[in-house]
């Protein structure tokens, strides 16, 4: 099957990473710590721009950039320096942003994700440094606002921004694309992308091969999608009506679900890039073999050998290897139980339990799933039971053992059944009666009853086999 | 020769206002001075590279290490325009 | 006014009397000055020299007190580089000069007066009103650290820290009568210096004599991390100050004898050549044919760096405000209203050639000029030791003469810029009058080797008399 695209959609993406694992600002000293913080508290003359002060490179910034670059298939770039891009807006406390220009620090490379269509691949244009301007508050909604506050404790963070090719052919290719970078990053441990902030993205968005518009101000994934669907569809409604699309920068309004268009005086820009004279080039080329060996298995690749090392279906692989703290949980499961079983419950169970309270992996240890899946692999307490445990562990705490003696789950013994079988049939005979008339309702509550003998303990499935035996006899 | 349109436009861009009365004196005392950068146009710098920087050296770099931060009353003690630990400006646009 | 005292007799003072009365008698002069140099005064200078006293201090300034510049940030002392944009300006931090300063138990005085954000040659553009030459009131003291210059040479302080972009030590050095020198470029950490055209300039010293400015070398230069383009090297500046010039090889480049020279001046520099062949050394004219390039190219990079690095000055975190209905107004009324007309210009003149269309034309063109310029210095120097002409091609000219002409104003640094494209060192030592204005002479040398220009400077003092001519108020 080959996709289409009917309205000839074409989306590339501008994707800023916060690297928020850093320790320190881009320039200066700072702690990165400042997201629960009061404003303007995690601050210093450099990232406040104050007259006088001069940037320093974070080292460990340019480490991660080239991992993130390596990780990206992108070429590594022998030479670099950073340029100002001037304009004025009150979030650039110097009134110049430091960021790269004509020697990004990473070049072209590739993603590959699951596309409309199968297999589908992403260009990279090029990754590169800059820092993160600071916060603006407005007070009211951008265009009706009273005042601007602003608060510069993320001014100086380091960003990656990573460019795409319009290679996208639907918004939810888009969203692909940054699940797929967002798990990359992951893997890579630059960024802790439940942050505030931590990924930020605009995207080139044209339809029937046309003229781009630009939509800023897009701050989640999820936002993505719903600005992206309603871009596409302003611009097919604007050509259906005979208008045209010209190029332009719109602003996404995410409580209103819609882009806004940008025209403003404000938004004429000349960025007058010049190299930075405050900072000396770089010169990184010889780092790359050795950053190249701190490079961990990326997702692809680990999916690809769940499947063959545990003998995996795709479905379970991609779950497990989304998220790294979640494949090396699975990967600790499989090696103490089986790992098929280990897949259902860690991929299937456990996960959904978690998603729903929105929890991380973080809240179950590998020894609690262990013994849980060894109680139901065992035989010693039914699926239902299982479930129950999980559930109780995430909801009140406790072992699961314990929980398993304290509700008193573990399964009845086979004689325990067999005498509630012989029981509910002989108390039972209109019902037994019925049931060989024909009725076949007649079953389940025979069923019922043996349940209720044995508290419930009994295996359902396993009752209703030995109803049906006794009733045979 | 820059215009008086340029001047404005320059003006607009280095965000400093011009009004169209000063535009004309702006631009005659900035031609004399352009006039004179464009003896450069004199100079064959035909395979010549720029000097971006006196000094060569390169990978100046500092370790990721906390230093430290400025107390917010600190950083706001500049300015009068601030609210609940923010700097505050008029709107955007 | 003051004598002229060293920083050795001013050491002899407090060993004498106290740090306190040191100050004090330099504060009490500040207060009958007729120059304008200060601009605002330490209210901390006393309590400094008071703990000095008390506690005693180890360091090589212990006491001695020194004058700022207003673009070198001051933690709690008031910064705004002459400019109303910065009108009420207090840094939070001490530059990385005024920590190696104050740890050497220097007493910062205050801050001395500037050409707005170091653009000029005559300190007349300063919000603070102009600064006169102790020499003759009716004559600027040269700039853009004229405040520095003057201060010094008034014998309202003994020494004082300047910046040169294209000559604002030198030039205030010459007009003034004092030493000014203006270091290799990555020699001074400029952590905390406000930057007018970052590429270009080094925060350098002003004194009364060559061995204080070794002195105050030996304390604020050297490596700081906080400044990506300091060279870490080690130095010891007054190792320099001997009386030796034998053999030593002067090239005297004859661009810097061009057109406009005054013939006063041009005597004076000459004379001073033939004085250092008189204590033995040689020397030879070179040509450097791309210095006639050199102030155009200078002017464009200046401005151009200028024009990003004052963008900060918006009126949102510090310093003077302008309400408007947006941000974008409200900057644009803050930069026209707190902007000087010279500021203005550079930044528009900066904003223009670094902008769409014109950036090869200018920016890149004035890039590639200076690399030819630095090629000049590179093979003059590579057959002298230092390289001599006069630092000014005119002595200090009346207030108010330049100033509504900007381009007659630039041509005054036709000597200076050069050196700062090249960033090499330079320093200014004074060689005679004419007509009853100082005259300076100009000493180049190869990257890093300040030694050998400070060698050059202590060994003409020590054989001339010129370092005795005083302003006619100052004994």
């Amino acid at each position: 099957m080959v996709y289409e695209n009917p309205d000839g959609v074409r989306i590339g993406l501008e994707v800023h990473v916060q690297l928020n694992k850093l320790n320190t600002k881009l320039f200066c000293g700072c702690s990165t710590n400042y997201h629960d913080s009061e404003p303007n508290t995690h601050t210093c003359p450099v990232c406040l721009g104050l007259p006088g002060s001069l940037p320093v490179i974070n080292e460990k910034a340019v480490e991660f950039a080239i991992k993130i670059g390596l990780a990206l298939n992108c070429s590594i770039v022998e030479q670099t320096q950073f340029h100002r891009k001037n304009y004025y807006y009150p979030d650039l406390p110097k009134g110049f942003q430091t960021t790269q220009y004509d020697y990004p620090i990473a070049g072209e490379g590739k993603v590959i994700i699951e596309g409309e269509d199968g297999e589908h691949e992403v260009g990279i244009t090029r990754a590169h440094m800059e820092e993160d301007p600071g916060r603006l508050q407005h007070m009211g909604s951008i265009d009706r606002s009273k005042g601007t506050l602003i608060n510069y404790n993320r001014s100086g963070m380091t960003l990656i921004e990573i460019v795409s090719e319009p290679d996208m052919r639907s918004p939810k290719e888009a969203r692909r694309y940054l699940d797929k970078l967002r798990s990359i990053l992951d893997y890579l441990d630059v960024f802790d992308g439940d942050l505030e902030g931590a990924m930020r993205v605009d995207a080139n968005v044209s339809v029937h091969w046309g003229e781009r518009v630009e939509v800023k101000n897009i701050s989640s994934f999820k936002g993505a999608e719903r600005a992206l669907l309603y871009e596409i569809m302003r611009q097919k409604n604007h050509i259906r009506r005979g208008g045209e699309i010209v190029l332009e920068t719109r602003h996404f309004d995410e409580a209103r679900g819609v882009t806004i268009s940008m025209r403003t005086k404000e938004e004429e820009h000349d960025y007058r890039y010049f190299p930075e004279p405050d900072l000396v080039p770089l010169r990184v080329a010889d780092w790359v073999p050795k950053v190249r060996e701190t490079l961990p298995e990326l997702p692809d690749a680990k999916r690809e050998r769940f499947m063959k090392e545990y003998g995996l279906g795709e479905t379970h692989a991609r779950a497990l290897t989304t998220e790294i703290k979640l494949a090396n949980f699975y990967e600790e499961v499989a090696s103490k139980v089986d790992p098929k079983d280990a897949a259902v419950w860690v991929s299937d169970t456990l996960k959904g339990e978690l998603n729903y309270r929105e929890l991380t992996i973080d809240a179950f240890t590998v020894k609690d799933i262990v013994t849980v899946i060894e109680l139901v692999t065992g035989n010693k307490i039914t699926e239902q039971s299982a479930v129950e445990i999980i559930r109780t562990v995430l909801d009140d705490g406790g072992k699961p053992q314990e929980i398993v003696e304290k509700k008193g789950l573990l399964k009845v013994e086979d004689d325990i059944v067999a005498k509630a079988v012989e029981e509910a049939v002989a108390e039972n005979p209109d019902a037994v009666a019925d049931y060989l008339g024909g009725k076949e309702k007649s079953l389940n509550f025979l069923v019922g009853k043996v349940m209720q003998k044995t508290k419930g303990r009994a295996d359902a499935r396993e009752a209703r086999e030995k109803v049906l035996a006794k009733l045979k006899e | 020769m820059i215009t008086k349109e340029e001047v404005e436009h320059v003006g607009w861009l280095a965000r400093i206002e011009i009004d169209a009365k000063e535009s004309d004196a702006y631009a005659e005392k900035l031609n004399s001075v352009l006039g004179y950068f464009g003896q450069l146009d004199e100079v064959d710098t035909e395979g010549v590279e720029p000097t971006y920087h006196v000094a060569d050296i390169v990978n100046v770099f500092r370790k990721d290490e906390v230093t430290g931060s400025m107390p917010q009353e600190e950083v706001l003690a500049n300015t009068e325009h601030k609210q609940e630990g923010n700097f505050k400006s008029p709107k955007i646009m | 006014m003051a004598a002229w005292t060293d920083i050795s007799g001013i050491r002899q003072k407090i060993a004498d009397s106290s740090a306190e009365e040191v100050t004090a008698s330099y504060i009490e002069t500040i207060g009958k000055s007729k120059i304008n140099g200060f601009t605002t005064l330490s209210d901390e200078a006393i309590n400094t020299a008071r703990e000095i006293d008390t506690n005693g201090h180890e360091g090589p300034l212990a006491g001695v007190p020194i004058a700022i510049k207003e673009n070198i940030s001051t933690k709690g002392l008031s910064t705004t580089c002459s400019s109303k944009i910065l009108q009420g300006y207090v840094p939070p931090y001490d530059a990385h000069v005024i920590e190696r300063l104050k740890a050497a138990g220097a007493v910062i005085l205050g801050k001395t007066n500037m050409d707005e954000f170091a653009m000029g040659t005559s300190t007349e553009s300063s919000h603070y009103g102009p600064t006169f030459n102790p020499w003759d009131m009716d004559r600027v003291p040269g700039g853009s650290s004229g405040g520095s210059a003057a201060v010094v040479a008034a014998g309202e302080a003994p020494v004082s820290l300047g910046s040169d972009t294209g000559g604002s030590v030198r030039c205030p050095a010459a007009y003034c009568g004092v030493v000014g020198l203006k270091p290799t470029y990555g020699c001074i950490s400029r952590y905390g210096l406000i930057s007018y055209a970052n590429s270009l300039e080094q925060i350098g010293p002003l004194a009364t004599n060559v061995a204080d400015i070794a002195t105050i070398m030996d304390v604020v230069a050297g490596y700081d991390k906080r400044d990506s383009t300091s060279i870490n090297r080690e130095n010891t500046y007054s190792d320099a100050l001997k009386d030796d010039v034998k053999g030593m090889k002067i090239g005297v480049p004859e661009e810097y004898f061009g057109e406009g020279i005054d013939e006063k001046v041009e005597k004076a520099a000459w004379d001073a050549i033939g004085k250092y062949e008189d204590m033995g050394a040689t020397y030879e004219k070179v040509s450097m044919p791309h210095t006639k390039y050199a102030l155009a190219s200078y002017y464009i990079i200046a401005m151009s760096e200028a024009s990003s690095n004052l963008a900060r000055f918006d009126g949102t975190r510090y310093g003077y405000r302008v309400d408007g209905d947006n941000w974008h107004v409200m900057a644009s009324k803050t930069r026209a209203e707190g902007f000087g007309d010279e500021v203005k210009r550079r930044i528009l003149l900066g904003t223009y050639a670094l902008s769409a269309g014109y950036h090869d034309k200018y920016y890149l063109k004035a890039l590639k000029v200076r690399t030819l310029v630095k090629q000049d210095f590179d093979k003059a120097l590579a057959n002298v030791d230092v390289l001599m002409g006069p630092t000014m091609p005119a002595p200090a000219f009346k207030i108010g003469e330049k100033i509504d002409d900007p381009l007659s104003l630039y041509l005054a640094d036709v000597n200076t810029v050069p050196i700062n494209l090249a960033g090499v060192p330079s320093i200014s030592v004074p060689c005679g009058l004419a007509d009853g204005m100082p005259v300076g002479l100009q000493i180049i040398g190869k990257h890093f080797d300040e030694n050998t220009i400070i060698k050059a400077a202590y060994s003409f003092e020590q054989n001339t008399d010129h370092n005795k001519a005083r302003p006619p108020e100052v004994a």
